[in-house]
């Protein structure tokens, strides 16, 4: 594993009885990468992204982030090692308002239980949780309920909800999914722009091929449990092997 | 906080020091009732207004605070450590319940708390030779405060204000903390939460622990105001009627189990001119609250309000959908 290694996943394997769902998954995640995890559907994709985020435990192999195991890692432990997700699912709090929802994602990671209790209503966070919705550009839906937005709108603040603690990976279980075109720019764009500007890791998992390879600086390929690809955009593009999985040949 | 929240704050405190004035015992007692009842109330409103989880054993939580107080102060114990031991006892105990009984969630946490319920009422009628069993305890003492005695109903009755108030300070305190938000967090998408860091087990079995003790608190006003209990005071009935204040009075809204315990407390003696339909009107009231407004009273309230309200559309809506 190199030094500026993030995320490595070493020979991963999830059987559900006869059916390998993951067989043999090996790779790393340089800091800074956008890595793209793609296949047909019933490839492993996302029970590899359950493994690597602790919700199923593999067979055999492990997942490591920053050298460190997160074999048997709760999801609110994983938050705290810096790995930060988003659902396929919008995933917001619906009664609360946007800035609610902001500083929700972030509180947890400022001071203890006890100070939580005591201190100010806001964790100190209004200011860091203004410029965040500044940046996804839904500053003029600060004090909006987020169960009224558009659903464009909540997938992006599903997006900022995931970066307000500082993660220094996260991970998109489906970014692009039910998101119109327009959007779909927007969204790609401030994920560039979030990665360039602090260096923050990403592994997507996606169906929409455009938006994987306009996003992401490397794709892995999984079929059938395995990965048959992995490489740049334009590499991959041209796969034939990846072609004749997509197409069933 | 609003302008318009201040004055309601400010004549909500004026018209609790100006009710019980030239009232008869009985109404004073009813209101005394009323205040404890919303503690316990607001208890049960954190667990499951604002976590999210049912619970069926505020009654017995509410006992298990009664008889701590009341075998404490009959041993001469004053009431101040008295109810200390109650709500430590109760946060302790439901912290015991909960965290097992926290693996299951909705109807089946609810019967799992029932149960409790059944059990503690079993204990507290079959140990008669701590409880008294059937008999119950008689004589509990009222406490004293140096030179101010509550054993008349007055001073009683702002002794329980003063608790009142000092509780629903403490509770607004934390509703307005980070860890009132978690608690939402929880109510609204758990999953989520424990996503963003949020130690969703720990957070619910306080949110469970917090609720039982703020039931213990009640039971400690409630043994003696009564200055008499029995293990058929803290049954089931009782852990629904609390569970009915905080649906009828608005779940998960500050002061949606005050009006809810007002409600079910107040209501029934406000209607008993009616001689012998006072409990059939009293049943439709609360049924036509719950068939027009499932979120209760204060539900109910912020409808007519918003029906006063001129609509405002959004810009970006205004727009057209840019995004």
């Amino acid at each position: 594993m190199q030094a500026n290694t993030v995320l490595s996943v070493q020979d991963i394997n999830k059987h559900f009885g006869p059916i390998r769902a993951v067989n043999g998954v090996t790779f790393e995640v340089e800091k800074g990468e956008i890595l793209g995890l793609i296949g047909p559907n019933g490839s492993g994709k996302s029970t590899l992204f359950n493994c690597i985020l602790g919700q199923l435990t593999p067979t055999s192999g492990g997942v490591q982030i920053n050298g460190k195991s997160v074999a048997g890692a709760q999801a609110h432990e994983l938050s705290k090692m810096g790995v930060g997700r988003t659902f396929q699912q919008l995933s917001v709090f619906p009664e609360m308002t946007v800035i609610e929802n902001i500083i929700m994602a972030g509180q947890e990671h400022h001071g203890t239980m006890l100070t939580r209790l005591f201190g100010k209503s806001d964790a100190g966070l209004t200011g860091e949780a203004e410029k965040m919705i500044e940046f996804f550009r839904l500053g003029h839906l600060r004090d909006e309920k987020a169960g009224a937005l558009s659903y464009g709108q909540q997938k992006l603040l599903d997006a900022a909800m995931a970066f307000m603690a500082g993660p220094e990976i996260v991970l998109l279980d489906e970014p692009a999914g039910g998101v119109n075109l327009t959007m779909l720019q927007y969204l790609k764009e401030r994920l560039i722009t979030y990665n360039r500007e602090h260096g923050t890791t990403f592994v997507v998992i996606e169906h929409n091929m455009e938006f994987v390879m306009s996003l992401c600086t490397r794709i892995i390929v999984l079929a059938e449990g395995q990965i048959i690809a992995e490489g740049a955009p334009e590499d991959i593009r041209s796969n034939q092997q990846v072609i004749d999985a997509y197409l069933g040949g | 906080m609003t302008a318009l929240r201040i004055l309601f704050l400010f004549a909500f405190g004026i018209a609790l020091f100006i009710a019980p004035m030239g009232q008869g015992n009985y109404i004073i007692y009813v209101l005394c009732s009323w205040l404890i009842f919303s503690i316990s109330a607001m208890g049960l409103n954190l667990t499951l207004g604002y976590a999210g989880q049912i619970s069926l054993a505020q009654a017995a939580f509410m006992g298990i605070g009664a008889y701590i107080t009341a075998l404490l102060t009959m041993a001469g114990v004053h009431w101040i450590f008295a109810v200390f031991c109650s709500i430590s006892a109760s946060f302790v105990i439901g912290l015991a319940l909960g965290y097992p009984a926290l693996r299951v969630q909705h109807h089946f946490l609810a019967f799992v708390t029932l149960a409790f319920n059944t059990l503690v009422f079993l204990v507290l009628r079959n140990e008669d030779w701590l409880t008294g069993g059937s008999l119950g305890l008689v004589g509990i003492p009222r406490p004293e405060f140096g030179p101010f005695n509550t054993m008349m109903q007055l001073p009683f009755y702002y002794f329980v204000v003063v608790c009142f108030l000092i509780t629903a300070a403490a509770m607004a305190w934390m509703l307005h903390s980070p860890w009132g938000r978690a608690f939402k967090a929880l109510r609204e998408n758990p999953i989520r939460a424990n996503s963003l860091g949020l130690n969703t087990t720990r957070m619910t079995l306080l949110a469970f622990a917090i609720g039982s003790a703020m039931g213990g608190l009640a039971g400690a006003l409630q043994a003696p105001l009564v200055q008499f209990i029995e293990p058929g005071s803290f049954t089931l009935i009782l852990s629904l009627k609390i569970l009915l204040m905080v649906i009828v009075g608005g779940s998960g809204y500050f002061f949606g189990p005050i009006l809810g315990a007002g409600l079910v407390v107040l209501l029934p003696e406000m209607l008993r001119f009616t001689d012998g339909y006072y409990l059939i009107i009293y049943a439709l009231l609360v049924l036509v609250v719950m068939i027009f407004s499932p979120q209760g009273l204060i539900g109910l309230g912020q409808k007519l309000l918003a029906s006063f309200k001129p609509q405002e559309e959004r810009g970006d809506l205004k727009q057209g959908a840019q995004l």
